[in-house]
């Protein structure tokens, strides 16, 4: 009888293991442990500071890790950073582009840099991309901030990367452009494209992430699929209470008596889990809705979402 | 698979960054290139040369200062471009931190800004020359070397802008810098008033400035070389050298956390 070796497992497009992060007296990654397999959208959800960019960081091999270890595909960074970085793609938080060059040269510039075969194809594959073609020859300064947005996304794109790393994709747009944006990203993930997305908009990883990472004080400490985060979190529903601030104090006060998780939600509170609730704890006028990603991320770090 | 070192595909592809940039300025540079050195050789070279000194040396005060002015030219458009520019694109623009997500390294990196300040400051570098000929300047075949001579000497001082944005914290700490090292430098050069007359102790130290050794270089291409010449080049190239590796290392620092 011939024993058949068992089928190694899928590589991971990233692993991260143990990562930790200093800079000087602040811990930004804290023993972060984090597996990203191919062909997966991952939504890295935290408030500001949670470690998410300088996790982007480590993995671009532009933070070196204080202790752990960090693999992209089967490149151990950060010694193997730049071949590992052939194979990524990276939209930055913030707009980088060369404002004075045209668009063409914008996207040129990097197809050089990641040494494409030919970077004409290169360019006009980006241009329709950024269904920016008929104005290729426009300096980036004459671009509206939606047109720039989508350079900025084809730029990291130029490469055709497997691995995508998007840092607040659409930190500081409309909601018209952020929509927009989504758009483009959403049909990324379903060609294929592992992406890694980092943002502190709910919306945004419930609507592109296959799973989604929460991190706090720089370590992942839930994750899941959006619906299996919310079940073990948040339970089935939350109730919204609205009223003058001395009865929401009562409320609150009543609810949290029955160990039950109630946050602020902009002028009302909001009862997290309230099917487990005690007759008469969750007031007859309370609007009761299904538990979201938000009731998830607002209690699991104790910030407000955006 | 590692990646390996300083691959010249990844240098060319951060200086057709430059060059992209540069055709959106290229007219103001030049324009200030052709129109300082006429304006010294007019102030210096006519004005001081028919009034003051009529001479240095078997030279004419305008073919000493035309000869001279290579090297203000030279440090002037590499170290202020190098310093200014890097902190600029550093601290206010990102576009290092766009160019470092993609496959290149620092050393590639600042390699290849060394190299488009030094091919920029080796062709800017020659128009007093150009303009000093229009003075009265013969020209003559040593010449054909003076681009080759500012380049390597703009490479250093590229370093240097390089390694001194990577060492502040704010802009306006470059004055500091201008004010203790550009201008001495580049008025104990010999550019404006022969060395050999200065006090011991300074000739001695303009010996070891890299400007003073471009200036009897340009000299020496325009009147004769002597055997020393070549010493004062290997001088050169070695200081570019240390200085590269200085400024890699302090952009490393600066840009790698």
């Amino acid at each position: 009888m011939t024993i058949l070796p068992e089928p190694a497992p899928p590589l991971a497009a990233i692993s991260v293991r143990g990562a930790i992060k200093r800079f000087g007296p602040i811990t930004a990654v804290d023993g972060l442990d984090l597996e990203v397999p191919e062909g997966i959208c991952l939504g890295l959800l935290g408030p500001n500071g949670a470690g998410k960019s300088t996790t982007m960081r480590l993995l671009t091999g532009q933070a070196i890790a204080d202790a752990g270890e960090i693999h992209v595909f089967e490149h151990v960074l950060p010694g193997d950073s730049k071949a590992a970085r052939a194979q990524m793609g990276v939209v930055p938080q913030l707009d980088n582009l060369d404002v004075d060059v045209t668009v063409e040269d914008n996207l040129a510039i990097f197809a050089r840099l990641y040494r494409v075969p030919s970077v004409r194809d290169a360019v006009e594959r980006g241009l329709a991309l950024a269904r920016l073609t008929d104005r290729r020859r426009d300096a980036v300064n004459e671009l509206s901030g939606g047109m720039r947005r989508r350079l900025l996304l084809a730029r990291g794109l130029i490469n055709k990367p497997r691995l995508l790393l998007l840092d607040e994709p659409t930190v500081g747009l409309d909601p018209q452009i952020r929509t927009e944006l989504w758009t483009l990203i959403d049909g990324l993930r379903t060609e294929g494209t592992t992406i890694l997305m980092s943002t502190h908009y709910i919306e945004e990883a419930e609507r592109l992430a296959d799973e989604v990472a929460v991190m706090a004080r720089g370590k992942v400490i839930a994750r899941g699929r959006p619906s299996e985060l919310i079940a073990e979190h948040a339970g089935r529903e939350t109730a919204e209470v609205y009223g003058p601030p001395d009865r929401l104090a009562e409320v609150r006060a009543l609810a949290e008596s029955e160990g039950l998780v109630v946050r602020p939600a902009g002028p009302a509170i909001a009862i997290v889990g309230c099917e487990a609730s005690a007759n008469g704890v969750i007031p007859d006028d309370a609007i009761r809705r299904a538990a979201t990603l938000e009731d998830v991320f607002v209690r699991l770090t104790g910030e407000e979402a955006e | 698979m590692s990646a390996r070192r300083l691959e010249p595909a990844v240098i060319a592809g951060v200086m057709s960054r430059e060059a992209a940039n540069f055709r959106t300025y290229w007219k103001g540079t030049t324009f200030s290139s052709v129109l300082e050195p006429i304006v010294y050789l007019l102030a210096f070279g006519v004005g001081v040369g028919s009034t003051l000194v009529k001479g240095v040396g078997s030279l004419s005060y305008v073919q000493f200062v035309g000869t001279g002015m290579v090297a203000t030219a030279v440090i002037f458009s590499s170290a202020l471009p190098a310093m200014f520019g890097t902190f600029v694109k550093e601290r206010f623009q990102n576009t290092y931190d766009a160019i470092l997500a993609a496959p290149v390294d620092v050393e590639e990196l600042v390699t290849a800004e060394m190299l488009w300040i030094g091919i920029r400051a080796g062709f800017y570098g020659c128009f007093p020359l150009l303009v000093a000929m229009g003075f009265g300047l013969d020209p003559s075949f040593g010449m054909l070397l003076v681009p080759i001579f500012a380049f390597v000497t703009a490479l250093a001082f590229a370093a240097f802008g390089i390694a001194v944005a990577a060492s502040v914290q704010k802009i306006d700490q470059f004055n500091y810098v201008t004010t203790l090292f550009v201008t001495p430098l580049f008025l104990v050069a010999g550019t404006f008033f022969p060395i050999d007359r200065l006090p011991q102790g300074l000739r001695v130290a303009a010996n070891f400035n890299p400007l003073y050794q471009l200036v009897e270089l340009v000299r020496a291409a325009a009147f004769g070389f002597e055997a020393t010449d070549l010493i004062r080049f290997a001088g050169l190239l070695a200081f570019a050298i240390v200085l590269w590796r200085i400024a890699v290392r302090r952009m490393t620092s600066r840009l790698i956390d």
